[in-house]
C-alpha cells in the first residue's frame, strides 16, 4: 500500500492515514469480505534503550495472508506479541475485529488464533488432551467435533494419543496450528511457523496455511523469502523496528534486483566479448560473464529483454538460454542495508 | 461480582490441568511417599513426636513436625508451576488465551494447594490408629488439620512467587526454601529472645505476632482463633498478591 523511495518516509506517511481513520471508528459490517480486522496504529514499543517497534502502523483485510519479512531482531516478533495482547506497547493503538486490545484483551483472546514462536505446547501431555484443555479454556461448547476437525486439518489423527515432547518439530508445529485453530478464529497469527522444518515439513505447513486464508485474515513471520511467494498476497518488510515496504510478493520481485535478467552460455566465441558487446546497449545496466562460464545481462529498466539480448549477440551461437526472476532475497538484503529499492 | 469473576477468567481449566499434571509425572507420586516418610518418621521418632512413648490419644507428635517437613516439600510442589512455564515458552500461550494472568495464578495455586491436601489426607492412618487406641479430641484433630492446611497455603504462595521470579526450577526451588526457613524461624524461642534484647518488648510482641509456628500450633489446640485464621489468610493474599505483580514484570523476559 505504502510505497514509496526512501525508507525513511514510509512510517510517517502511514502513521499520517493512520490518523485520518482512527480505530475507535465503527468497524466496517461483519460479514461480507474485506473487513478491516486488523487495525494498527503509530504501534511502538522500546525495551530498555532500544526501539523494537517504532511507529508502524497498517490495516490488515479479511481473506489478507500478510507477511512479516525482515532480519531477526528487526521487529516482528514483537508487533505480533502486542496485537495478541501479550505485550503492551508503549504508544499507538491495535484493533481487532474492532476491538481494542488494550481495553479489552480476553474480547480479543477469543477471536484471535495464535501461535507464537517455536510453538510452545504442554509437552508432559497428548496431542488430544492438550487440545481439550484448550477447547476447556476457549469454552467451546461442541468442543468434541472441534478437536476433531482441527486433528483432521492438521492431520494430527494418527499421533493423538502421543505425548506432545515425543513429537517431531513438524508435528509439534501443527500441534500449534491445531491450537490456534480449534476455536475457528477470524484472525490468525503465526510466529514463524515453519522455522527449523525441514523442507518436506515446511511444504505440509505452508499448505495447511495456504488452505486457511480464504475466510479469515493471517499474519505470519517469516525470514523465508519463497514461503511469503508461496502464501501470502501481501509482504511487509520491517527493519529496526520499522516499516521499510508494504507491497505484494509479486510487485516485490518485479523490483528485485536482476530480474528479467538473460543468462545463456555462448557456444562459440568468448563469453568476456559478448557481454562486452551486450553491456554497451542502452537498455542494458550491466553483463558479465559468471563463474561457470555463462554471460548474465541484466536490463535498466527490469522489463524482459530477450529479443534485445538475442539481437545483440549477432553471429555467435548461444544455447541454455532463459529469463531469470527477481530474487526476493536481493532486494530485501538491499532494503534492509538502508539501500532504497 | 461479575468483575472479580471476569478478573480471574479460566482459573477451572488452568486448575484442572495443574492438579492432573501432578499425577501424569512421578513427581507427584514422589512427593506423597516422602510426605508419608517423613511425616510417619518423625512421629514416632524417639528424638522428634514420640508418638508411641507418650502414650496419649492425640496427634500432636503429628501434626506439629509438619511445618518443618512442608518447608522442603512444599517448594518442590511449587517450583514447577511458573519456572517451566516461562523456561518452556508456554506462558505465551496460556496469557494470550482468554485467560487472565490472576486466573491462570489463582488456578495453579489452587491445584498446588489441592495436591498438598491429597497428602496430607492421606495421613489418616494415623487418625485412625489414635481412634482405636483412645478417644482423641475430635475439634482438635480437625483444627489441626485446618492449621495445616493453611500452613501448606501460605508457603506454597511464597513458592509461587519465587516460580514466577525464576526461570530455574532449581533456583526457584531454593529461594522458596530459604524464605519459607526464615519465615518459620521468626517464630523460634532464640529468635524472639534475640529479637527482645536488641529493640525491646515492643518489636518482640510484633515479632512473634508474625509468628508462623505461634499461630500454627495456637491453631492445633483446637482453638479457632479468628486472629490465627487471619494471620493465614492475610499472608496468603499478600504472597500470592505479590507473585501476581511479579509475573506481570517477568513473563515477558
Amino acid at each position: 500500500m505504502t510505497e514509496t523511495d526512501h525508507p525513511d518516509s514510509v512510517p510517517r506517511a502511514a502513521a499520517a492515514e493512520a490518523e485520518t481513520t482512527p480505530p475507535e471508528a465503527p468497524p466496517p459490517k461483519a460479514d461480507g469480505p474485506g473487513e478491516v480486522l486488523i487495525s494498527v496504529a503509530d504501534l511502538t514499543k522500546h525495551y530498555g534503550s532500544i526501539r523494537a517497534v517504532d511507529g508502524i502502523s497498517f490495516e490488515v483485510r479479511r481473506g489478507d495472508v500478510l507477511g512479516f519479512l525482515g532480519p531477526n531482531g528487526a521487529g516482528k516478533t514483537t508487533a505480533m506479541k502486542m496485537i495478541t495482547g501479550f505485550l503492551e506497547p508503549d504508544r499507538g493503538s491495535i484493533a481487532v475485529a474492532g476491538i481494542d486490545v488494550a481495553a479489552d484483551r480476553l474480547a480479543v483472546s477469543r477471536r484471535i488464533g495464535y501461535l507464537p514462536e517455536d510453538a510452545p505446547a504442554y509437552g508432559e501431555m497428548t496431542v488430544e488432551a492438550f487440545l481439550r484443555f484448550i477447547a476447556e479454556v476457549r469454552e467451546l461448547e461442541a468442543a468434541e467435533e472441534a478437536i476433531e476437525r482441527v486433528l483432521e486439518t492438521a492431520h494430527l489423527r494418527s499421533v493423538r494419543g502421543q505425548t506432545i515432547e515425543t513429537l517431531s518439530k513438524g508435528y509439534k508445529r501443527r500441534v500449534g496450528l491445531a491450537q490456534a485453530l480449534i476455536h475457528d478464529p477470524d484472525v490468525l497469527i503465526l510466529d514463524e511457523p515453519t522455522d527449523g522444518l525441514d523442507p518436506n515439513q515446511k511444504a505440509v505447513v505452508q499448505d495447511l496455511i495456504s488452505s486457511l486464508s480464504s475466510d479469515r485474515c493471517i499474519v505470519l513471520s517469516t525470514h523465508i523469502l519463497d514461503e511469503a511467494e508461496r502464501v501470502c498476497n501481501r509482504a511487509v518488510i520491517l527493519s529496526e523496528g520499522r516499516i521499510l515496504v508494504d507491497s505484494t510478493p509479486a510487485a516485490l520481485v518485479a523490483r528485485a534486483p536482476g530480474h528479467n535478467a538473460v543468462r545463456f552460455r555462448v557456444v562459440d566465441g568468448d563469453p568476456a566479448d559478448v557481454a562486452e558487446t551486450l553491456s554497451e546497449a542502452d537498455w542494458c545496466a550491466g553483463a558479465r560473464v559468471l563463474p561457470g562460464g555463462e554471460v548474465e545481462a541484466e536490463p535498466r529498466d527490469g522489463e524482459n529483454r530477450l529479443n534485445d539480448v538475442l539481437a545483440a549477440v549477432g553471429e555467435h551461437r548461444v544455447a541454455d538460454v532463459r529469463v531469470r526472476e527477481g530474487r526476493l532475497d536481493e532486494l530485501f538484503r538491499d532494503v534492509t542495508r538502508g539501500v532504497a529499492a | 461480582m461479575s468483575g472479580l469473576a471476569r478478573r480471574f477468567t479460566g482459573f477451572r481449566a488452568v486448575l484442572r490441568r495443574e492438579f492432573h499434571g501432578y499425577f501424569a509425572s512421578p513427581l507427584g507420586y514422589i512427593f506423597i511417599v516422602i510426605f508419608l516418610i517423613a511425616s510417619g518418621y518423625l512421629m514416632v521418632s524417639r528424638d522428634f513426636g514420640r508418638f508411641l512413648e507418650l502414650r496419649e490419644a492425640n496427634l500432636d507428635a503429628l501434626f506439629s513436625y509438619l511445618p518443618w517437613i512442608f518447608v522442603v516439600l512444599v517448594p518442590a510442589v511449587a517450583m514447577r508451576l511458573w519456572a517451566e512455564e516461562r523456561r518452556s515458552g508456554t506462558v505465551e500461550l496460556l496469557l494470550t488465551l482468554p485467560i487472565t494472568l490472576e486466573g491462570s495464578y489463582l488456578g495453579k495455586f489452587l491445584a498446588g494447594w489441592a495436591f498438598l491436601a491429597v497428602s496430607v489426607f492421606l495421613t489418616w492412618p494415623a487418625v485412625f490408629q489414635v481412634a482405636r487406641l483412645g478417644d482423641p479430641d475430635w475439634g482438635a484433630i480437625f483444627a489441626s488439620y485446618v492449621a495445616t492446611l493453611l500452613a501448606a497455603a501460605v508457603l506454597l504462595a511464597i513458592g509461587l512467587l519465587f516460580s514466577a521470579l525464576s526461570k530455574n526450577q532449581v533456583v526457584a526451588f531454593i529461594l522458596a526454601v530459604a524464605a519459607s526457613v526464615g519465615f518459620l524461624l521468626i517464630g523460634v524461642p532464640q529468635t524472639q529472645e534475640f529479637v527482645g534484647k536488641w529493640f525491646g518488648g515492643y518489636v518482640e510482641r510484633v515479632v512473634s505476632s508474625l509468628s508462623l509456628l505461634d499461630h500454627f500450633e495456637a491453631l492445633t489446640r483446637g482453638l479457632l482463633q479468628l486472629n490465627s485464621l487471619l494471620f493465614f489468610v492475610l499472608f496468603t493474599v499478600g504472597w500470592l498478591v505479590c507473585g501476581m505483580l511479579v509475573l506481570g514484570q517477568t513473563k515477558t523476559n
